[in-house]
């Protein structure tokens, strides 16, 4: 049982080569903040990323006792520190920040759809937004619900 | 165009196509396609993904067809899966194989079942990570009989891992795939379980992909398969394929598969070509 026909390969080799470099890069910048805009592109990812979230009806529910404008401003903070800014992320810590708020997969699927419909909607290149998806996708274990816990553990 | 039951697909499609949207929030692309056996996977396996859109608490379901035209054989497939939770998927799928130049048909039915035991395809820094069964059922088992084999039905087991980095290469996202199967099918099951030359055996399957975009993705799969039979040779089977996925209801799947040596007719190279629709 061997590999025969490594034409196969060649053939995947050219594929994969032809049709990426159909889509090279924008000149790159030297952090993934600055792929995004800067503080100007993040903000506008930000109010766009909130857009979506507001007309999701399964996201709609999460954010009822939300005060929309400190989301605002720590959802640009946090993009900021995540995406190499330079900015220090100040607020709750990702476990904190979504205690109680007994969030599921599917919250976080659809968290994930919005923001990638918001960078749709801004016409982010689809290599700068798989970056930051990438940085983005720890968060799933931090922000999905641990079920009940014991009262000792969320005093800080 | 041999198709009984084609009339009554293109109803369900129209009927599907045209019926509200069930909310299934997984990422689009992320419930897979439907391989040759029915569950979720690509082309030649299946991989660790659960099928369809369902996230938790979440229902899905899909119908698909499937055709593999290579130079002596015709392998039409249709069935369906449902899902429940990104958790359990359950899988039907009928397979016909025309062999042409003897103007015979082999036949099986797949019935499937596969859990996700752990992981999370795109969030988790372990692999997805999901168990499988095929139950397989011989619907002409005179051929495989008098080739040898020994069952006119069998049940394969499998374990399957995936994961999918972001922005992998070239900045674009790559899902691998590793599936671990315990089988005792003669070419899938078509001829039968097992026979003179073993009764059961342990394949690897391995899986890559390419998202060259959100919604179309180029992949390669390896099929190593087992060789139970004395009358005729099996061999591995590869393909080579272009996934696209307009929408959560949509995905189609071409490929180029390379199946070999199969019943003694050698150089078996030609199409695939799947669609499924999604509810």
């Amino acid at each position: 049982m061997t590999i025969r026909r490594s034409t196969v390969f060649r053939v995947f080799a050219f594929l994969a080569c032809a049709l990426l470099s159909g889509c090279q890069h924008q000149p790159a910048t030297a952090t993934l903040y600055g792929d995004l805009g800067g503080r100007t592109g993040v903000t506008r990812l930000v109010d766009a990323f909130i857009d979506r979230l507001a007309e999701d009806p399964l996201v709609v529910p999460v954010f009822a006792d939300t005060d929309m404008s400190q989301f605002r401003r720590m959802a640009i903070d946090h993009l900021c520190s995540v995406a190499d800014g330079g900015c220090r992320y100040e607020g709750r810590d990702m476990v904190e920040a979504h205690r109680g708020l007994d969030l599921q997969p599917r919250h976080f699927n659809a968290v994930v759809e919005d923001l990638m419909q918001a960078m749709d909607d801004l016409a982010v290149p689809q290599g700068t937004q798989n970056r930051l998806l990438g940085r983005l996708a720890p968060m799933y274990s931090d922000v999905l619900s641990r079920g009940v816990e014991p009262v000792a553990s969320r005093q800080r | 165009m041999r198709c009984p039951d084609c009339r009554g697909l293109l109803l369900a499609l129209a009927m599907v196509l045209g019926a509200p949207a069930m909310a299934g929030s997984k990422i689009t692309a992320t419930g897979g396609a439907r391989a040759l056996e029915g569950g979720a996977g690509a082309g030649l396996s299946p991989w660790s993904m659960i099928a369809g859109y369902g996230s938790s608490d979440e229902w899905s379901a899909s119908a698909f067809g499937t055709r593999v035209s290579v130079d002596d054989f015709q392998l039409d497939i249709y069935g369906a899966a449902a899902s429940w939770g990104d958790r359990l998927e359950l899988s039907y799928a009928r397979q016909t194989l025309d062999v042409e130049p003897l103007g015979l048909a082999l036949s099986q039915d797949v019935l499937g079942a596969k859990v996700r035991v752990a992981g999370e395809l795109l969030y988790s820094a372990m692999p997805q990570i999901s168990l499988g069964v095929q139950h397989k059922r011989q619907r002409a088992f005179a051929v495989p009989s008098a080739l040898g084999a020994r069952d006119d039905s069998g049940t394969d087991v499998y374990l399957s891992a995936g994961k999918l980095w972001f922005a992998a290469l070239a900045d674009r996202n790559v899902l691998v795939n590793a599936t671990l199967r315990y089988t005792r099918a003669n070419e899938l099951g078509l001829m039968g379980f097992g026979g003179p030359d073993g009764n059961g055996s342990v394949v690897l399957e391995l899986g890559a992909a390419l998202f060259l975009s959100d919604r179309l993705v180029l992949g390669y799969e390896y099929r190593q398969k087992p060789d139970h039979l004395r009358a005729v040779e099996e061999n591995d089977w590869q393909d080579l394929f272009l996934a696209w996925f307009p929408s959560k209801r949509l995905s189609i799947v071409a490929a180029y598969a390379d199946l070999d040596e199969i019943a003694g007719l050698p150089d078996q190279t030609g199409s695939y070509l799947s669609v499924q629709v999604d509810l």
